[in-house]
């Protein structure tokens, strides 16, 4: 079986990135179960690999292996359909008052108490997904791999080097541990089923507490700037083109008539013109919106690596050699400033 | 309170890379060379609750004979001395492997008077990207570990309160981190020893000044030969994302595209009216 930990939002809802990971777990069920056991030493450096990526997999095994999902917190009636059209076939849910606030060594060991001998535990790769993976392998004296993207016979494939090249690697070992990149795959419901809700009972040793939350601040704004970021249809993006700590403006006009969000470059986060809970990229959030807008910034691999899920790729920038304009979809050579503001210009002119 | 942090020397990468012969590793040869970044925002808040309990920070890394580089940069600002695990071939080392070794240290100067209250490693390399081994290397020392930690500060009567043991402040020394948790910051209470895993964010890597530049020239760094790879690294071969062509379309130049682009954003169906 594979069992994938699943994280929901405030509102009860699944988030994009376990929806994602469930998909991947089931479109490569068949594949990630043939790695289990899979022999873990090949002495590194002595395997010849081509050096281009081989094309990503689709399988569409639906058959024989098991789908399962662990929530811990609420679990609304909402996610339990979410997870049904997804195709997870038992819910395994825990709810105790000593998992509320967030352990993660607790809700580590429940995990392990859940995850099958034989098979695969996985997470979408978020901050949560990628702690409570490393705590559940060392648990079960496993190997994991972080960031996977990709599943064959021959081994997983997961991005490293901030998304400029992937490794390829066979864990081995009866439990395989991973965590799925964010926007490696999209959600695809398919035939829903009925899934089964275990409720678990579990006993919490003491020392697995001692890393829990003591307190949660949401008045500060950062959380919530990143999730508006991470699930806005529109963002904007902003980088050292922008020129100061003043010149935003525009692009926050921007923001505003398109209900988005603002993602900024890591020279901007790191001038101080704005919080780090808006930087996008290898270091900051992944995005995958309708559309981002990436108003003075050069398309550095770091950066690009948390974009890769936008649909369509706009660029504003007065360097037309640049690789963000080379890798937009539509792209207007000039001022940020200005364009951004002929822009906010014709809205309103059309919008009213 | 005396502080080790785990640092690591990792290509500056900025466009395409290249890959070496034996198509395992990067062809690092003509890049640069830096402190991963989570970890300079490590060796700053070690340098600063250092500097609040009177304490010290000593900087580790595993890597090449270079990597010392990295160490004295940390030194310059701030870190008072350098261990360098050495080995000519890291990619050997996998992530079990690396937290073995500096769990290895750990005791080993504990055995000889130098006791660390913290370890602080980057949440994860930036060329690796692996993880795991702060929470690795936290099992192996049976201390308590967080990750994603952005700022923290010295205590008295640490300890996780009502979740906890023995009730709040039950403890004695510890520390309090903030971390940015998905609905919110999230503030943790540890008694120490414990091992933290840094994100970056939450402060700004000091500059080094010209004295302490000096002092990086001469600070001692205890160098040792790194053992075999234990469990060794799991990694088959490297494989690079396919060249892609550009296939943009330039709406125009200057404020006159403006219409085109606005064209697009109403075709996609993201303004609000
Ligand atoms: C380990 C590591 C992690 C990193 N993580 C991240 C990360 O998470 N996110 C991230 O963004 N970066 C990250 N970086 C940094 C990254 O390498 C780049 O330095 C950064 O993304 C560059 O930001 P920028 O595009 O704003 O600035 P620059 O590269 O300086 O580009 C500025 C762009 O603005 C354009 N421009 C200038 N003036 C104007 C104008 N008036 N109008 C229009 N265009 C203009 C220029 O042509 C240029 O293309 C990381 C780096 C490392 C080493």
């Amino acid at each position: 079986m594979t069992l994938v930990f699943v994280e929901t939002d405030e509102g009860g809802q699944v988030q994009l990135t376990s929806a994602e990971a469930v998909t991947f777990a089931r479109t490569n069920a068949d594949v990630l179960a043939g790695l289990v056991g899979s022999p873990p030493e090949q002495p590194p450096g002595r395997s010849a690999t081509s050096g281009q990526v081989a094309q990503r997999p689709q399988g569409s095994s639906d058959e024989g292996v098991t789908v399962e999902a662990a929530v811990i917190g609420q679990l609304t009636d909402a996610a339990t359909e979410q997870l049904a059209r997804l195709g997870v076939e038992t819910i395994h849910h825990l709810e105790h008052p000593e998992l509320e606030a967030y352990s993660a060594a607790a809700w580590a060991q429940a995990l392990v108490d859940i995850a099958p001998e034989t098979g695969t535990v996985m997470a979408s790769g978020t901050p949560r997904g990628m702690e409570l993976m490393a705590h559940v392998a060392v648990r079960t004296g496993q190997r994991m791999a972080a960031n996977v993207i990709a599943a064959d016979a021959d081994g997983l494939l997961r991005q490293v080097l901030g998304g400029s090249a992937f490794e390829r690697l066979a864990l081995g070992g009866d439990l395989q541990v991973l965590t799925i990149a964010g926007h490696a795959c999209s959600p695809e419901d398919t035939t829903a089923t009925t899934p089964e809700v275990i409720e678990y009972e579990l006993e919490i040793a003491v020392e697995d507490l001692r890393t829990a939350v003591v307190r949660t601040e949401v008045e500060t704004t950062d959380a919530a700037d990143a999730s508006g970021l991470t699930q806005a249809r529109a963002v904007v993006g902003a980088g050292r083109g922008v020129g100061s700590e003043n010149g935003f403006g525009e692009v926050l006009e921007l923001v505003n008539h398109l209900g988005g969000a603002l993602g900024v470059s890591r020279v901007v986060t790191g001038l101080g013109w704005r919080p780090h809970s808006e930087q996008v990229g290898q270091t900051g959030s992944r995005i995958s919106p309708d559309v981002y807008i990436a108003c003075g910034i050069s398309g550095a691999i770091q950066h690009m690596a948390g974009i890769e899920g936008a649909k369509t790729l706009i660029a504003i920038n007065t360097d037309e050699e640049s690789t963000m304009v080379q890798r937009a979809d539509y792209a207007i050579i000039g001022d940020l400033h200005e364009v951004v503001g002929a822009v906010n210009e014709e809205i309103r002119t059309r919008h009213g | 309170m005396d502080i080790l942090v785990c640092i690591k020397r990792v290509p500056d990468i900025s466009g395409r890379i290249t890959l070496d012969d034996s198509a395992t590793d990067i062809d690092d040869r003509s890049l640069g060379h830096t402190m991963s970044a989570h970890e300079e925002c490590a060796v700053e808040l070690a340098i600063q609750t250092a500097a609040d309990t009177s304490g010290s920070v000593t900087v580790l890394t595993l890597g090449p004979a270079e990597a010392v580089e990295q160490l004295r940069a940390a030194v310059a600002v701030g870190a008072k001395d350098g261990i360098l695990i050495e080995t000519d071939d890291l990619s050997a080392f996998g992530p079990e492997d690396i937290a073995s070794i500096i769990g290895d240290i750990v005791r080993d100067r504990a055995e000889q008077g130098q006791t660390f209250d913290l370890v602080l490693l980057g949440n994860d390399a930036a060329d690796t990207g692996d993880f795991q081994v702060g929470i690795r290397l936290a099992y192996d020392l049976d201390y308590p570990v967080l990750t994603g930690i952005s700022t923290l500060h010295a205590v008295e009567g640490a300890g996780a309160g009502d979740a906890g043991a023995g009730g709040p402040g039950s403890g004695g020394p510890g520390v309090e981190a903030r971390g940015i948790g998905p609905s919110g910051t999230e503030i943790f209470s540890l008694e120490l020893p414990a091992v933290i895993a840094v994100q970056e964010g939450g402060v700004d890597p000091r500059y080094p000044s010209i004295t302490g530049r000096m002092k990086a020239k001469k600070a001692r760094i205890t160098e040792y030969d790194a053992p075999e790879p234990g469990t060794g690294n799991p990694r088959i071969g490297l494989e690079l994302p396919p060249e892609t062509t550009s296939s943009v379309t330039i709406l125009g130049e200057g404020p006159d595209a403006a219409p085109a682009l606005v064209d697009i954003l109403e075709e996609i169906g993201v303004i609000r009216s």
